[in-house]
């Protein structure tokens, strides 16, 4: 039976149990995406977008679908960010009422699971949903479309800002037999509104779950987002995920990539900027250890003329754990006076790690400034040294490093929680003996020397 | 400058679009395992000569054209070229240049090269390839002195059959890809050349190519080896006439370079790019790579590239000796409808390799131009340094520049860096030239070989003030 085959069976089981019918385009979207699956299949290494990714974990697992959302209060508590947030909580990609909170919802925003969103008013949600994420932008876009049942709306009305941040949350539980969640998460964000939305991907130390997201933003004249995704799933996840984001006039977008977890992380982010004004911002950090692979492929189309788009992406490999950095800019024709940066720099902290980075630029305009530059290195013995005779211990002092290397895309958070999570991650706990940030800037100077 | 005068310029023909008119000893066109053995007899080849062409032959008919460059173009149909074309009477060669048919030498004459006089007074040997077989070759004397080889692969074939075996398809193997499996299998003619162990070549050697009989490919075949402490300097240059159909070439230059030795190619091309709807032109695809095999070899690739309507070129090194050095310059313009995909490829293995690349891309017109490359650092390849610097400049709103650098690091001790840029000729430069009574033609000129000089100081002398003349034709009224 080839890989596929397991994948449309459980489709077609799932189906099966299915006692309500559904309403007829989410079927027909069903069937088409399926049979678009089982066209293409799961990409291989000779497909370019997957040149470095080989997903053989997950075509060749057995994952069932979760049937329930228990998770205690306990253990979810200590692994929910805490942020005064607007919550929605999904285990293994059933939503769970009790670990959401939405009271003090402001007016003028919705935020609601997929599913009740579509008992409410599914022509409205048809209407939006895969307009950005067709089923051919890749293997895993039609899976999800094929199977997705649960995920968030949010919707802004125009004007609307929303000060606390909106936080979807991923939970990821231990199981005999792994399974499988396909989560669709849809935002509008109309014309002039404000929001930040964190989704937040975490669960137990032994989970060895196949998670596959797609969400889709849609950004209207003026309106600002910020989406943060902090993917610290357990080490045995398998993750692929992409986002789809429509920009319209003057409106800004930016987006917070940050990866510590997962067996095998697939990330795609796609801005479409389609007006004048438009401007997106991308960060990125990748921090991966022991046998993890994490690839993050991003792709930014001037679609207008007079938008802007700046990357930023920082990888951290350890032990033989492997990257992958894939940043593209297409410039139409037509779309003058745009500019753009991309920058990718990589630390390689072990000789096994690797990182295969490739910023790419495709530009069909002449009155443009586009930049690209990615840089791979290690970390500066004679900055190790300058800190060690100043009485710091070499962990410390690698930590200390690790971090200011990342230092460009952190100090770009604004939520602490979220700052602190991924530096413990990335250094370790460091004393707070000193005033170290003075030091670390000295030292790193004197190896730049 | 007056729009209309900007689009004269742009529209101005291929100048050294001419045909000659000899009769050539061609093939019908198709290709099979008797063209093969055709061409092979002709070359009169040795039976493991013969073996390892069909042997590549076979390999090929099982691949499929690469489809991954950002090209193009309508699909090639190999049984409509002729695959061997040579000058008339072949086995009646011209010893000296007094014996050359004179409407060859007409040729050379309006391309504004007069071999022996060129060769003369610039101290280059000159293997001139006219249709694929080697008329003429000069200086062999004085390079014997030296104990270096210098002569036509196909008498490499006959007359050093032992180095051939031992070096021929060792750094691009026969099924290395599509082209190069082609390649094997029907190349008619190129340069051989081999440095022995401590000697510096005492002149710049060249090979002229040019395309003439229509209906044929050209598939050059080019080795060097430098032994341990030799040192050559290469040159290579092209023209081609004009022609409505497509010509395919697809060469393959294989370096060897063992310790302490030095290959310096230089490739100045400019074929027939087609003319302003793309029609015509020349198919360029090129396999060309340089094997750093000994320790502290160095292998630098400097080119210079403004013809053709396809290009698919990326000369690479292969850096096994430890401390070997690989570098890689390239200028490339493209105008009207030309395509260029081309790039590099370092391969770093051994310990302290280094390698540089410089690529600076012009595109107007119509053009599309891409850069690829590819930076792989080993495991093995403890404190590799890399330093890729790629720009793009875009003259026009309906040309398109791209960059696509892979870099694949294995190894912590590595420091890889690589910088790109794209903008158009920024209207305050140009304004400032103007200002001080410089044309706009010349100001474009001048500022778009300040964007190439670090590419043309690596070009040697003679090469370098034709790099610069070709760049300002090729880009002649390109703005407006």
């Amino acid at each position: 039976m080839s890989e596929e085959q397991t994948f449309l069976d459980a489709l077609k089981a799932r189906e099966a149990t299915r006692d309500v019918a559904e309403p007829t385009w989410i079927a027909a979207r069903r069937q088409a995406a399926s049979a678009r699956f089982e066209a293409v299949g799961f990409p291989t290494k000779r497909n370019e977008a997957w040149k470095y990714t080989d997903v053989r974990a997950i075509a060749r697992g057995d994952f069932a679908l979760a049937t329930d959302a228990e998770f205690s209060r306990a253990s979810a508590a200590a692994l929910t960010l805490p942020i005064e947030a607007l919550r929605l909580t999904f285990v293994d990609g059933i939503f769970s009422a009790p670990l959401s909170d939405l009271s003090e919802l402001p007016k003028g925003v919705t935020i609601e699971p997929l599913t009740e969103a579509l008992e409410a008013n599914h022509e409205a949600v048809g209407a939006v949903l895969g307009r950005l994420a067709g089923v051919d932008f890749s293997p895993f876009a039609a899976l999800n479309t094929a199977f997705a049942e649960e995920g968030a709306v949010i919707r802004l009305a125009p004007g609307t800002v929303v000060e606390k941040p909106i936080i979807l949350q991923f939970l990821s539980r231990a199981h005999e037999q792994p399974v499988m969640s396909h989560p669709r998460v849809l935002i509008e964000a109309g014309a002039r509104s404000e929001a930040t939305v964190l989704e937040h991907h975490v669960g137990e130390a032994e989970a060895a779950n196949f998670t596959n997201l797609v969400s889709e933003a849609l950004l209207e004249r003026g309106a600002i987002l910020t989406y943060y995704k902090l993917q610290e799933a357990p080490l045995g996840d398998l993750h692929i995920s992409s986002l789809h984001v429509d920009q319209g006039r003057d409106s800004r977008f930016t987006s917070f990539n940050l990866n510590l977890g997962g067996a095998l992380v697939r990330n795609d982010i796609v801005t479409d900027l389609n007006a004048e004004g438009a401007e997106t911002q991308y960060y990125g950090l990748f921090y991966a250890q022991g046998r993890q692979h994490v690839d993050n492929h991003t792709l930014v189309n001037h679609n207008a003329p007079r938008t802007f788009s700046e990357e930023n992406y920082k990888g951290i490999l350890d032990d033989r754990a492997r990257g992958v950095f894939n940043g593209k800019v297409i410039v139409k024709r037509d779309s003058q006076k745009i500019e753009a940066n991309q920058n990718n720099a990589n630390l390689l902290l072990s000789d096994r790690a690797e990182i295969d980075t490739k910023p790419e630029l495709e530009i069909y305009a002449d009155d443009v400034k586009c930049s690209h530059g990615a840089t791979t290195g290690q970390l500066d013995e004679k900055a190790i040294y300058a800190l060690r005779t100043r009485g710091i211990d070499e962990q410390t002092a690698r930590g200390l490093l690790t971090l200011a290397f990342a230092g460009e895309v952190m100090e770009a958070v604004k939520l602490d929680a979220v700052a602190e999570r991924v530096e413990l991650a990335v250094a370790g706990k460091l004393p707070e003996r000193f005033n170290l940030s003075g030091l670390v800037e000295t030292a790193v100077a004197l190896g730049e020397e | 400058m007056a729009t209309q005068e900007m689009e004269q310029l742009v529209r101005r023909e291929y100048k050294q679009g001419f045909v000659t008119d000899i009769e050539s000893d061609t093939v019908p066109p198709g290709l099979d395992e008797n063209t093969i053995a055709f061409i092979s007899q002709k070359k009169g080849e040795p039976e493991w000569m013969l073996e390892w062409r069909l042997d590549a032959y076979r390999q090929w008919l099982k691949m499929t054209s690469p489809s991954w460059a950002h090209l193009d173009y309508p699909p090639i149909d190999y049984q409509a070229i002729s695959y061997y074309s040579a000058p008339k009477k072949p086995e009646d060669r011209p010893q000296s240049l007094d014996e050359v048919d004179p409407k060859l030498l007409e040729t050379y004459e309006k391309l504004g090269i007069p071999l022996h006089e060129r060769a003369a007074l610039a101290g280059v040997a000159v293997d001139a390839v006219f249709d694929s077989v080697s008329v003429t070759t000069t200086f062999k004397e004085k390079l014997g002195e030296a104990g270096v080889i210098f002569c036509s692969i196909s008498e490499a074939i006959r007359d050093y059959p032992e180095l051939i075996k031992q070096y021929l398809g060792t750094v691009v193997p026969k099924g290395d890809n599509y082209f190069a499996a082609l390649n094997s299998a029907v190349f008619t003619d190129g340069s051989f050349v081999f440095v022995p162990e401590g000697v510096t070549c005492p002149m710049e050697l060249s090979t002229y190519f040019r395309i003439n009989a229509a209906n044929t490919g050209q598939f050059e075949r080019t080795l060097i080896i430098c032994e341990k402490q030799a040192q050559v300097s290469y040159l290579e240059g092209c023209t081609a006439p004009m022609r409505d159909e497509n010509q395919l070439h697809a060469a393959v230059v294989e370096l060897v370079a063992l310790e302490d030795a030095y290959i310096k190619y230089s490739t100045v091309q400019n074929w027939y790019p087609g003319d302003e709807d793309g029609k015509g032109g020349i198919y360029n695809f090129v396999t060309k790579r340089g094997d750093c095999r000994g320790d502290r070899s160095r292998i630098s690739w400097t080119q210079v590239e403004t013809g053709s309507a396809i290009t698919w070129k990326y000369p690479s090194c292969v850096l096994r000796g430890k401390d070997s050095v690989g570098e890689f310059y390239s200028v490339a313009v493209t105008n009207n409808r030309q395509q260029a995909d081309t790039g590099t490829k370092m391969i770093h293995i051994g310990e302290n390799t280094r390698s540089t690349i410089v690529s600076k891309g012009i595109s107007a017109g119509r053009a599309n131009q891409s850069y690829r490359g590819l930076v792989k650092i080993g495991p093995r390849a403890r404190n590799a340094r890399n330093y890729t610097q790629c720009d793009s400049l875009l003259i026009g709103d309906q040309c398109g520049a791209h960059t696509y650098p892979y870099q694949e690091i294995g190894n912590s001790s590595a420091t890889v860096e690589h910088e790109a840029t794209t903008s158009k000729i920024g209207e305050d430069q140009l304004f400032y030239c103007r200002s001080r009574g410089i044309s706009e033609e010349d100001a474009v000129n001048m500022i778009v070989n300040g964007f190439c000089k670090d590419v043309f100081q690596e070009l040697p002398m003679e090469f370098a003030v034709e790099a610069e003349a070709l760049l300002n034709v090729t880009l002649e009224g390109a703005v407006g």
